[in-house]
């Protein structure tokens, strides 16, 4: 089972549906019993990053992922979601993440040229680091197969974690994991045959 | 490198797909489930669905309609047709929508995108516009292109856009149903002026049309059609597979 944490922010029916099309059983919650009882767990997210770390705060959500992932349980940050595991956010002020993969999530337009539109919104190819493994979570994905992207930052900073990255006029982080720590700036639930793939490859781990 | 999108729009009456026609391999055309699944495997990179439906009942029918595609396809899903509020975007987001289009509705309710991306977020809102030169000046025009709003096409947009819409949708009604391609001088001005993604949409006749968007006006982010993929003069797999053999960028499946 995978608990889709519930904290008020994203739209969660395309991600759920995902799950079931798979074959793998997923439920939409915020209880703290019941993700303890799931052995995977999704962290989902749109919107501003400040937002978003203040309401899974003020329902006491950071602490409840942070335990559950210190146990080993494989979480998977998924666009917002994987920006909240980084230390810290730039966006419109400075704000604390999870920390549960080191590295800080900045605006685009630091690294990608003016004639690039920010957000970056479409279908862009992943490429892997050539200088470790692949991830589990490609186990069934080729270099340059595309991915839907939604974003305006991006985690920097965060080489050595880096899983896969996708070339907007500069390389952007697509994918970064830290052990059982994993998560996508890109939306597998919207990426077609191969964010399935994706998703079926983390119920795996 | 970014893609160029290729999206086919359906059209939606009381839950059931207008104008489409013989797919092979799809055996009820008017299925919105059926179609959203054959484009979705032959290559789209987006769906469109706009909800021409004028009835409560038909309301109700699209948004079960629309659960049931965001429940079996997972690509990105736009929903157009009657948005006039806040809550209409929440309706259809409910039911698995990414990002919702507003056209007359914005027209009518100059607030009416403000609230909808602060509350969603600016990737959430697509504005729709129909604009036709008239005396030589871009024109939106409203409901469906019937009537002449008198305001300046360049203008409306780029406030759009300060407003908070995250994508534009380009249908010009001048080359609209003409198939002789798409309106690339109108394309090129609204490109010059916005720097969020730019749809361009009517006049797509054959896949050379899509060649000549993307290499004339490249700040286009995608092509937007209804009729030729429908009635199956252009398939999607055949023509990304021209738009790549182009030198275009585009996302083969």
């Amino acid at each position: 089972m995978i608990a889709i944490i519930d904290y008020g922010v994203g739209n969660l029916f395309s991600l759920k549906s995902s799950f079931a099309y798979i074959g793998e059983e997923a439920i939409v919650t915020g209880d703290e019993k019941r993700i303890g009882e799931c052995a995977r767990i999704v962290l989902p997210g749109v919107g501003a990053f400040g937002d978003a770390a203040s309401k899974l705060r003020s329902v006491g959500l950071d602490q409840v992922v942070c335990r559950e992932a210190a146990k080993g349980k494989p979480l998977l940050g998924i666009c917002l979601g994987m920006q909240l595991l980084f230390d810290k956010s730039l966006e419109y002020g400075e704000y604390a993440g999870l920390g549960l993969i080191p590295g800080k999530v900045v605006s685009m337009r630091n690294v990608v040229p003016q004639a690039y539109k920010i957000p970056q919104i479409g279908w862009n190819a992943l490429h892997f680091p050539k200088d470790r493994p692949r991830s589990p979570l490609y186990k069934d994905i080729r270099e340059g197969d595309h991915v839907y992207f939604v974003h305006s930052y991006y985690a920097a900073e965060c080489s050595p974690w880096v899983s896969a990255w996708t070339e907007y006029g500069a390389q952007i982080t697509a994918s970064a994991e830290n052990g059982n720590v994993f998560g996508t700036q890109f939306h597998p639930e919207k990426s077609g045959t191969i964010g399935l793939k994706i998703l079926k490859a983390f119920c795996e781990i | 490198m970014i893609t160029k999108r290729i999206i086919p729009c359906l059209d939606v009456r009381d839950g059931r797909v207008v104008k489409g026609v013989n797919f092979l391999n799809v055996n009820d055309v008017s299925s919105p489930v059926a179609l959203a699944k054959y484009y979705s495997e032959s290559g789209a990179d987006e769906l469109v669905f706009y909800d021409i439906t004028a009835s409560f009942e038909g309301r109700q029918l699209f948004t079960d309609i629309l659960t049931e595609v965001a429940s079996q396809i997972f690509i990105p899903l736009t929903v157009g047709g009657g948005i006039n509020t806040v809550e209409d975007f929440e309706r259809v987001l409910r039911c698995g929508a990414d990002k919702v289009s507003v056209n007359s509705g914005a027209i009518r309710d100059p607030g009416l995108i403000p609230a909808a991306a602060k509350k969603y977020g600016d990737q959430c809102v697509v504005l729709s516009v129909d604009v036709r030169r008239v005396d030589g000046r871009f024109t939106v025009f409203a409901k469906g292109g019937r009537e002449n709003t008198g305001i300046d096409a360049l203008e409306w947009i780029r406030s759009g856009v300060k407003n908070g819409a995250g994508e534009i949708v380009l249908n010009s009604i001048d080359t609209d149903g003409v198939k002789g391609g798409f309106d690339l001088e109108m394309l090129s001005a609204v490109c010059d002026i916005v720097d969020v993604p730019v749809i361009a949409s009517g006049g797509a006749g054959c896949m050379e049309d899509f060649t000549e968007l993307f290499l004339q006006v490249p700040k286009v982010d995608a092509g937007l059609a209804a009729s030729i993929f429908h009635f199956g003069e252009v398939s999607i797999g055949d023509l990304k597979k021209k738009l790549q053999a182009d030198g275009i960028n585009v996302r083969l499946s």
